[in-house]
This record gives C-alpha cells, sequence and structure tokens, in this order.
C-alpha cells in the first residue's frame, strides 16, 4: 500500500518537526449562508409550483358538499374515491355518458401509432441526411425545416379537405397521418443531427464490411441512437397525448381523444359544476405524459452517460 | 457499354507494358492501378489526372501534409467516394463503379471505428456475415486472425474495454479476416502514443513480411513512412510528387517539397551560383564556395543560379574547412544540431554531443556533396 505517491504527500504532509497539518477538503458547514438561500429559494419555488397540484388532488378526493364549505387547502375530511370512478367512468359529454375512458382509449390509439411511425420515418430521414449525401439532400432539407415553420393554422382547413378526399376524415386514421406529417420536420432535424454526430469512419467501416443502407441502420446506428430515441419519444408521446387542436378539428364525437373529451367535461355548461370530478378528470389526463417523463427520464440520463462513454 | 468495356480490357496489357518499363522491381502482376483520377466538388478539384500503379504484395506508403489528398486518394481506391473521372483497377478488374465490399480490400481507420455496441468478436465477424459466409468458417478466420494479432484474450469483450493498441489490433484484424488483396490504412497510428506508435509500426510491418498482400498506406509521419514502405508517394496539393523507394526519396529529392519535407531535421537550403575555375565547378554564395566535384547528377554550367540543399548530417564541423560561424546548439541527446551561419546565409549541422564549439566561435565545415541536391530556384526541381 505504501506507494511512491503516497509516500510523498504522506511526508509533504508532516513537516520537519513531525507535526501534522490538516489535509484533505475543507469541511463545510451544512447550514452555511450559501446552503440556507440557496435551499431556502429551492424549496419556496418547489412549492409554488406544487400548490396547484395539491388543490387539485385535495379537492378531487373531497365530495361536492365538503367543497362547498370553501376552504380550498384543508385536506379532505372524508376521503372520497367516488368523483376518479365518475370521472373515468360516468361523466357525461354530449350523449356519451362512459366518462374518460373512452377518450383514453382513443388518445391511446392515436398516440402509439403517431409515435411508432413518425420516429421510424423520421430517424431513417435523419440517417439517410446525415449519411448518404444525395443530390438534393440540402434543398430538402431545407424544405423540410422550413415546415417547422409554417403556423398549423393555415393547414387545417386544406387538411380538412385533404382528409375528406381521402375518406378518412373524422377517422383516427387520418388523424394518426396529421400527427406524422406534423412531427416530421422537428423529428428530422433531431435524428439528422444526431446521426451526423456519429464518427463517419464507422460508417465508412460498415461500408467496407459489406452493409448496406439498411444494414448499417439496424445494425450499426439503431443500436447506438438510444438517447435520441428517448428525446423523441418523450417529445412525440407528450405533444400528440397533449395536442387538442388536430384532435377537436379531424375527430367525431365518438374518436375525441382524451383532451377534447376533458376540455367538454370541464366546460359542460349544463347541471351543476363539479369541481371534483373536474380535477379528477385532470389528474388522469395529465397522467400519461407525466408517467413518461418519470419512466424515460431516467432512461434518458442513462442512455446519455452511456453514449458519453469514449470508444 | 460493351464497346467501353473492349476497350478496357485492350487498355490492360499496355498498362502492364508500361509498368514493367517504367518502374524498377515491378515485374510482378499489377495489383492496384490508379488512372487519370480525377476528383472535384464543383469548382473545387481535390485530385487532378492522378495516375498510379501498385505492384503485388508493394507497400506503398502515401504521405504529405494535411490536405495533400492522400486520404481522398486512399477514399476513391476503397470506394468510399464518387470519382469524378478516371478509372480504377484492382487485380486486374475495373472496380471504379464497385461498392467497396466488392473491391477486395480491408481498412483500418484512424479512430478504430469499431462498432461499439458489438463485441470483439462481433466485430470481426460483422463483414463476413454480410458476405453470408456459413458460421464454421467464419470462426476459423476468426481464430486465426485473432492468433495472428494476439488478441485472443480480448475476443469478448467490448472495444470501450480495450486499450488504443488493442482496438487498433482489432481494427486490423477486421480488414484480416475479410481476406482481402489489398489493405488501406489510413493514418492507423495517428491516435496512438508515441511508444504504441512504434510498437505497432513493427507490428504492421511483421505483419506485411508474413501475409505478402498489397498495402497502401497513408500518413503524415515520415518515419512511419520511411521504416515500412516499399515505395513512398509524397503528395502536396493533390500531386504525386515523387514515388520512389525510401532511399532515393531521401536521398535524391525529386524536388524543393521533397527535400523539406522529408528529413528530420530538415534540409537547410542555400542560395547561390554555380562558378567555374581551374576546370572544377563549384557552388558559390556571399562570399563562400564548396566544391562540387562528387555530385551525383550533372552539374550545371557556370553562372546558374541554383539552391544547393544539404541535410545536416551531411555536413561535419571541424576546425579545417569552409569558414562559418556557430549560432545556436541545440543539444538532441545522442548529438547536437548547430546553426551556423555560412556565406551569410543560416545552415544547420549535426555535430557529436560534445562537439565543444561555442557560441560566436569560427569553425571550419566540410560537405558530403554525393549526398547533397542541386535545385533550379524557379522550377524547384532537382538539377
Amino acid at each position: 500500500m505504501a506507494n511512491p505517491d503516497m509516500l510523498a504527500t504522506t511526508l509533504a504532509a508532516t513537516d520537519v518537526m513531525g507535526r501534522a497539518e490538516p489535509r484533505g477538503a475543507r469541511p463545510r458547514k451544512t447550514l452555511s449562508r450559501r446552503n440556507v438561500m440557496l435551499y431556502g429559494v429551492l424549496i419556496v419555488v418547489a412549492l409554488y409550483y406544487l400548490l396547484p397540484l395539491y388543490v387539485m388532488l385535495v379537492t378531487s378526493l373531497k365530495g361536492m358538499p365538503e367543497i362547498r364549505l370553501g376552504g380550498i387547502f384543508a385536506p379532505p375530511m372524508e376521503i372520497t374515491f367516488e368523483p376518479w370512478v365518475k370521472a373515468w367512468s360516468e361523466a357525461c359529454t354530449g350523449l356519451n355518458c362512459d366518462g374518460l375512458s373512452r377518450g383514453f382509449w382513443n388518445s391511446v390509439r392515436i398516440t402509439i401509432p403517431s409515435v411508432a411511425l413518425s420516429i421510424a420515418i423520421a430517424s431513417i430521414n435523419g440517417y439517410a441526411l446525415a449519411n448518404w449525401r444525395f443530390k438534393g439532400a440540402n434543398t430538402f432539407f431545407a424544405i423540410l425545416i422550413f415546415g417547422a415553420f409554417v403556423p398549423y393554422q393555415v393547414m387545417l382547413y386544406p387538411i380538412v379537405i385533404l382528409l375528406r378526399e381521402i375518406g378518412l376524415y373524422g377517422t383516427l386514421t387520418g388523424l394518426v397521418i396529421v400527427h406524422t406529417i406534423f412531427g416530421m420536420p422537428i423529428l428530422t432535424l433531431l435524428f439528422r443531427n444526431y446521426f451526423a454526430s456519429v464518427p463517419e469512419e464507422l460508417f465508412k467501416a460498415a461500408r467496407v464490411d459489406g452493409a448496406g443502407f439498411w444494414g448499417i441502420y439496424f445494425k450499426i446506428m439503431l443500436p447506438m441512437s438510444l438517447p435520441i430515441f428517448v428525446v423523441a419519444i418523450i417529445l412525440q408521446v407528450t405533444g400528440i397525448w397533449n395536442d387538442f387542436l388536430f384532435g377537436v378539428v379531424y375527430t367525431k364525437p365518438d374518436t375525441y381523444p382524451m383532451t377534447v373529451q376533458l376540455n367538454n367535461i370541464v366546460n359542460s355548461v349544463t347541471g351543476v359544476k363539479e369541481y371534483n370530478v373536474n380535477m379528477a378528470a385532470t389528474i388522469i389526463t395529465g397522467l400519461v405524459p407525466l408517467t413518461i417523463y418519470f419512466i424515460s427520464g431516467k432512461l434518458f440520463v442513462r442512455g446519455i452517460a452511456a453514449g458519453a462513454v469514449k470508444g | 457499354m460493351i464497346a467501353q468495356q473492349s476497350i478496357d480490357a485492350r487498355r490492360v496489357p499496355e498498362a502492364e507494358e508500361r509498368r514493367v518499363i517504367g518502374m524498377p522491381g515491378a515485374a510482378r502482376a499489377s495489383s492496384v492501378s490508379v488512372r487519370d483520377l480525377r476528383l472535384a466538388y464543383g469548382a473545387l478539384t481535390v485530385l487532378d489526372r492522378l495516375s498510379l500503379d501498385i505492384a503485388e504484395g508493394e507497400f506503398i506508403v502515401l504521405l504529405g501534409p494535411s490536405g495533400c489528398g492522400k486520404s481522398t486518394l486512399l477514399n476513391c481506391v476503397a470506394g468510399l467516394l464518387e470519382i469524378t473521372d478516371g478509372q480504377i483497377w484492382i487485380k486486374g478488374r475495373n472496380v471504379t463503379w464497385e461498392e467497396p465490399k466488392d473491391r477486395g480490400i480491408g481498412m483500418v481507420f484512424q479512430s478504430y471505428a469499431l462498432y461499439p455496441q458489438m463485441t470483439v468478436r462481433g466485430n470481426l465477424a460483422f463483414g463476413l456475415r454480410n458476405a453470408g459466409l456459413p458460421k464454421a468458417e467464419i470462426e476459423t478466420r476468426i481464430a486465426r486472425a485473432a492468433e495472428i494479432l494476439q488478441i485472443e484474450p480480448l475476443l469478448e469483450r467490448k472495444p470501450a474495454a480495450l486499450s488504443g493498441g488493442q482496438r487498433q489490433r482489432v481494427a486490423i484484424g477486421r480488414a484480416l479476416v475479410r481476406d482481402v488483396d489489398v489493405f488501406l490504412f489510413d493514418e492507423p497510428l495517428s491516435n496512438l502514443d508515441a511508444k504504441l506508435r512504434s510498437e505497432l509500426r513493427v507490428e504492421i510491418k511483421r505483419l506485411h513480411q508474413q501475409l505478402r498482400n498489397t498495402m497502401i498506406y497513408v500518413t503524415h509521419d515520415q518515419i512511419e513512412a520511411l521504416t515500412l514502405a516499399d515505395r513512398i508517394a509524397v503528395m502536396r496539393g493533390g500531386i504525386i510528387q515523387q514515388l520512389a523507394d525510401p532511399k532515393t526519396i531521401y536521398n535524391r529529392p525529386a524536388n524543393l517539397f521533397v527535400a523539406g519535407f522529408i528529413g528530420s531535421p530538415a534540409m537547410t537550403f542555400l542560395k547561390g551560383r554555380i562558378a567555374e575555375r581551374g576546370g572544377a565547378s563549384f557552388f558559390e554564395a556571399g562570399g563562400a564556395a564548396i566544391a562540387l566535384d562528387g555530385y551525383q547528377g550533372e552539374v550545371p554550367p557556370a553562372g546558374r543560379e541554383v539552391i544547393l540543399g544539404v541535410r545536416p548530417e551531411h555536413v561535419s564541423v571541424g576546425a579545417e574547412g569552409a569558414p562559418a560561424t556557430v549560432d545556436i546548439d541545440e543539444p538532441m541527446g545522442s548529438d547536437s544540431l548547430l546553426w551556423l551561419t555560412f556565406g551569410g546565409q543560416s545552415l544547420s549541422a549535426r555535430a557529436p554531443a560534445e562537439h565543444g564549439f561555442g557560441r560566436g566561435e569560427k569553425v571550419g565545415l566540410g560537405f558530403d556533396i554525393s549526398k547533397a541536391s542541386l535545385f533550379d530556384p524557379r522550377s524547384e526541381q532537382r538539377l
């Protein structure tokens, strides 16, 4: 254990008279002024942002009589899950009285194929643009990026006509196509930049090794790109799940996504406002993106860390 | 297409003849032949009408400073760059438009370019699986390559768990298993530290002696070039400046660029003119004169302006000889590099480590003129 380095440091720390000097980093007080300020501010800000969530949660667990008493910050005297059940399976929107569940499954049926399709196409686009520079690639890319800056409102009605003409207006398939197309510019940019950062020599080596366009994509590029796929999935799932505009324009009441249905429940003008049901419905709708953040956030960090290892 | 091919076919023997006549020791079949290669990006021409014939089993080094087109040329041979004009033949086959995998080449890159998600075994097997080889054959080839390169204990590791030298060995192995005719090396040792570099340099040389494959090796390191090459192609600005064996390149550089690029410490150049006295030719500069008898080549007529290039090791410093003054002494361990003023110009010479000459001291120089070179100042070509 007595390697020369350690010996040297020990010698340096012990002066001629044999007195030992203190070594190592200077110990820090936990309650230093800096720490109090830093964590104080962080806690206040966190509370500020958590308060609405707290109010929602508490209200959703109260019965209507208790809500009418006021006191929105008070914890529920009697916890009831009735509003949650009602929001999920009984709340009425228009003629349908099966709660948010219908919208939830619609949203699932919209989100999964949209995310899968848009990421599959965009990753191949990005790979082709980064590694197989074909003639006119830059023009193609410029036009695609320009698409990201076209305001959605301009496209709304033309797409209605387009979908009607191909017989997909009001269907989930139609909405999936719309989401896929609108996700293309930003996702392609994302993948192109990521693949462009993969060393070119790796691509060359694979070509010498006889891998073709798809061989290199599936066997070399794909296994190296977990982080960027996670980023793309987060982006698309939250974006498509939270979408309201396309959902309300391109679907019918039967096929409304969850966000549209939530709006219809919360904004219904008939009958009593059931705050507890509204709160429960809102939390349920927000649960999916929230879960995605929690799960993939961790994966995301791990993916980045794995990619950071040299070699 | 058919007519084109038949013309090409007729051109082969012609090229063979030309090569046999024009190149020393190239009686064997041509392995790689680059003909009138042109590569341009729009208005920018990177390589222009470049021709190069490489004999079977030859180790050729493409040497030059950054941006001289040496890597570009290698990528063209590999088929990784689409060329603008010209042809590339490998083993008597026109491969100009063939995919890299069909050219019978293996390539080793500067950054190793190992597939990070695969084990060493996976890296070696990747190309063979793509070629659809049977499993048993793949295993045999990997075992053989691993034995040659002594990487058997590393086969199940991922590239991230290897050192730089090991990674480069695996990268060479990846070319080796493919059982190719031609090996292409793109600055394979540039990312390694000095000690590993000299080790792997020897190993590459041994590999070449063992396999006798044609090897094309790109580097900017002249030591690598001089130690490894059968022939060196010194390149600048997309043009081959000189193509010759290392001895010729070192002793009889074709022009000023090659003379200055090869050799460390570098050759010194003296500007002056030719003079004639009593039937003997002299090189004169600023009142100093060097006798030119023994010069390997034709000495130009008197009065002509020339540049004399001498390497430091061909100048001897002593008490007697052409007068010079010591400016700077650079001790280099085994010997010393002396910077002198000679005829008003700066000149360097190698002296023994304990030479005992101080700054400002007057010394006498002796020149080994048989190893010196005379250049034309305008064309910069060797005379």
